[in-house]
């Protein structure tokens, strides 16, 4: 993706708007302030619009397009001043910034889809953020561990994210990173399909739950809220311990 | 075969719960998957090519209706007769007359996916007409009476005991599952077919408009003979297999069988460019061509879904899909399966029949990312799940049964979320209420089916939303 280099090229802004995502507003808001919080740590400012909701997703993959542009549409106002959209996740990043203009094209009018251009021409997945823009550096302050990394697929394939989140995992001295059977395919959410095929996401969620217990970590990461709902909510089910936490807030425990 | 929303939830609960169908697969496509990228690997710039497939597929889809006009007349100059249907039923009803006409009793026939699209052998039986498959994995399938349940690996499902318990039962053969015998045994067996033959079926992998070419691509040599041996040979193929020109061939070829099987050329590579010329020794008295069209030019219609018409048939989709791996080829319920599958049947049988299928994905992107002509398949299943659940807007070409999956209850579930979401206020009640009910959401509907995989996600007791408004310093 062009985003990266683009974003890193334009140098660093001295203020961002943070896209914090449904997901993580209600399931996950301690990792949303610590996606937060690193951001500030560099001495940019966060502007983080009260009026935001969802991205739309959930809606445009089911075939709601009408539904996802009223909420979409419902975003931009709040967006408005030329500065990135910091987004920690790799599926409503990929939606925002991939998404949103032809779901404006085809349906909106001509001054919104100009708007939604612009909007996804500025957002910019978190991790890539921190590494590529920020090029933060983080010291460890915790203790050994062993962690495995869930690539999730619109982060690694929409968003073509691949490095920017092992870089900033790799900075921390005492977190070893488990190598973690096939690491780069689904874990079966796929959002409504995790429930309208059921047995379907649930054997897929199966094999990636065993491949995360086998890998020995003892916290599991990932950069989607939605695959760690679904690999954490199988490892509890089965009476595993094993921490499943977005990238964010591990970065944040570790080097506060 | 039909494919239809509660068998498809039926037989993949089946055969997720089959513990052999699962290690066949795993086993298999774990290999396919390792042999495609090794024989990738060793190509310098794979996204180059890919482009270049991608390029070839749409300006032959782009030039379509010329580029057939122009390849008939190639054929027809090269003494092949050719035939157009529009539907399964006109192309069958072609094909027996072919037989009738030759007096032919007994057929052989190579891999073609259109055969399975017009079924065929259960056509021709009917009319007293037996068609015997002569590709390896074919004829397992047909001997266990089951359609393929791979478009390139037809017996994907099954492992070599399996295989060697329906010799057995079928032929009478020792039930060892030794693969060079059982495969010296169908070998002879499909000898003596050859000889008796009176007409050879098969498919086409591409057709050269320019030269008025069929290039058929096997491993197996029985492509061949079903070619050169019987007295007439009937090539079936869809009207998206045409190219323009012998040079667009090498670039789809060097995808089509690293894509395929990993391989860097297939065994055999067949060049069909008319019957037997006087003073040959061998070949085909008549060679005739059916060009199906059968819900294509609908597809075709529609400049976006025409993508849906760049596939080659590799399978490298299917052996890639999570999805597939876990559940098989027979649980979709057509002779389309996997990704691809889940694109052409709904198109073709209609959304209202078939709509299910475009839902049972993830959107993961493993399809598109392995797919060698860039078919962008996740963004044509969220196409079709939108004319699935709506119908088109007037002026716009319509999917076949467009609106025909429409659940009225699901349509109101996102009218829902839109009143909770394109709202602040509304929204923040939304969450407000989720907080409060943190970890006694009731376990029914939708989280009913999530908690039988999982334990149920509570949410936090304050939202990020609060956590920042109520920021010291905010």
């Amino acid at each position: 993706m062009g985003m990266a280099g683009e974003r890193a090229a334009a140098g660093r802004p001295a203020e961002v708007y943070f896209f914090g995502t449904c997901l993580v507003d209600l399931f996950y808001p301690e990792a949303g302030l610590a996606a937060v919080e690193l951001i500030e740590r560099e001495g940019v400012r966060v502007i983080y619009p009260q009026a935001q909701t969802c991205c739309g997703q959930p809606a445009y993959n089911s075939g709601y397009r009408r539904e996802a542009r009223r909420v979409a549409a419902a975003q931009l106002p709040h967006f408005a001043k030329p500065i990135p959209v910091v987004v920690p996740s790799g599926s409503c990043a990929a939606m925002l910034h991939g998404c949103y203009p032809p779901l404006f094209a085809e349906g909106g009018t001509a001054a919104e889809a100009a708007r939604a251009r612009d909007f996804a021409g500025r957002v910019v997945e978190w991790s890539t953020f921190l590494a590529e823009v920020l090029r933060v550096r983080l010291r460890d302050r915790g203790a050994p561990v062993r962690v495995a990394y869930h690539p999730s697929c619109h982060l690694l394939r929409e968003l073509g994210v691949r490095e920017a989140p092992l870089a900033l995992l790799g900075q921390l001295a005492q977190v070893e990173l488990a190598a973690l059977a096939g690491a780069e395919e689904c874990c079966g959410f796929g959002g409504t399909f995790s429930v309208k095929q059921a047995d379907i996401s649930g054997a897929m969620l199966a094999d990636k739950a065993r491949a995360v217990v086998e890998s020995g970590a003892t916290v599991l990461l990932s950069l989607d809220a939605g695959c760690l709902l679904q690999i954490g909510g199988a490892l509890a089910k089965a009476g595993h311990a094993i921490r499943c936490l977005p990238l964010p807030l591990f970065l944040k425990e570790r080097t506060a | 075969m039909k494919a239809d929303p509660r068998q498809f939830r039926q037989d993949s609960a089946r055969a997720i719960g089959d513990p052999t169908l699962r290690a066949n697969l795993r086993h298999t496509l774990g290999r396919i998957r390792a042999r495609r990228a090794e024989a990738l690997a060793a190509i310098e710039d794979v996204e180059a090519l890919r482009r270049i497939g991608n390029a070839i597929k749409q300006e032959s889809l782009r030039r379509l209706p010329r580029l057939l006009e122009q390849l008939e007349a190639n054929l027809v100059r090269n003494g092949v007769r050719v035939h157009w249907a529009e539907t399964l039923a006109e192309a069958n009803g072609i094909v027996l007359a072919i037989a009738r006409a030759n007096g032919v009793r007994l057929a052989v026939k190579g891999k073609s996916m259109v055969s399975e699209e017009m079924e065929l052998n259960a056509f021709l039986a009917e009319h007293g007409i037996e068609a015997i498959e002569a590709d390896l994995g074919e004829y397992i399938v047909q001997l266990a009476g089951q359609p393929p349940s791979h478009i390139v690996a037809p017996a994907m499902h099954m492992n070599r005991h399996q295989v060697a318990a329906l010799f057995h039962d079928k032929l009478g053969a020792p039930d060892v599952p030794d693969i060079e015998a059982m495969t010296a045994l169908a070998r002879r067996i499909l000898r003596e077919k050859f000889q008796r033959a009176g007409m050879g079926i098969t498919g086409v992998n591409f057709a050269i408009a320019e030269t008025g070419t069929l290039c058929l691509v096997e491993n197996e040599g029985n492509g061949r003979m079903v070619t050169t041996v019987p007295p007439v040979h009937v090539a079936l193929m869809g009207i998206e297999k045409v190219i323009a020109r012998l040079a667009d061939l090498p670039p789809l070829m060097r995808l089509l069988t690293r894509s395929a099987t990993g391989q860097p050329i297939s065994t055999y590579f067949n060049w069909i460019s008319g019957p037997r010329r006087p003073g040959e020794k061998d070949g085909p008295r008549e060679v005739h061509l059916v060009i199906l069209d059968n819900g294509r030019s609908a597809i075709y219609a529609d400049a976006q879904l025409r993508e849906t018409l760049d596939c080659v048939r590799c399978g490298a989709c299917l052996n890639i899909c999570p999805v597939f791996e876990r559940i098989g080829g027979h649980a979709y319920g057509s002779m389309y399966m996997g990704p691809i599958g889940k694109l052409l049947t709904p198109q073709m049988a209609g959304l209202g029949q078939a709509g299910h299928l475009v839902g049972a994905s993830t959107l993961c992107g493993a399809c598109f990312e392995v797919c060698p002509v860039q078919i962008p398949i996740p963004a044509l299943l969220l196409r079709l799940r939108q004319e699935a659940s709506q119908p088109s807007p007037a002026g716009r070409a319509l999917v076949r049964g467009a609106g025909g999956a429409r659940n009225p209850a699901e349509a109101m579930v996102w009218k829902g979320w839109q009143v909770l979401h394109d709202s602040a206020a509304a929204y923040r009640v939304f969450a407000r209420l989720a907080a409060l009910a943190g970890d006694r959401l009731p376990a029914f509907g939708p989280l009913k089916a999530w908690a039988r995989h999982r334990a149920l996600p509570r949410p936090a007791p304050r939202s990020l939303h609060r956590l920042l408004r109520d920021r010291p310093g905010e």
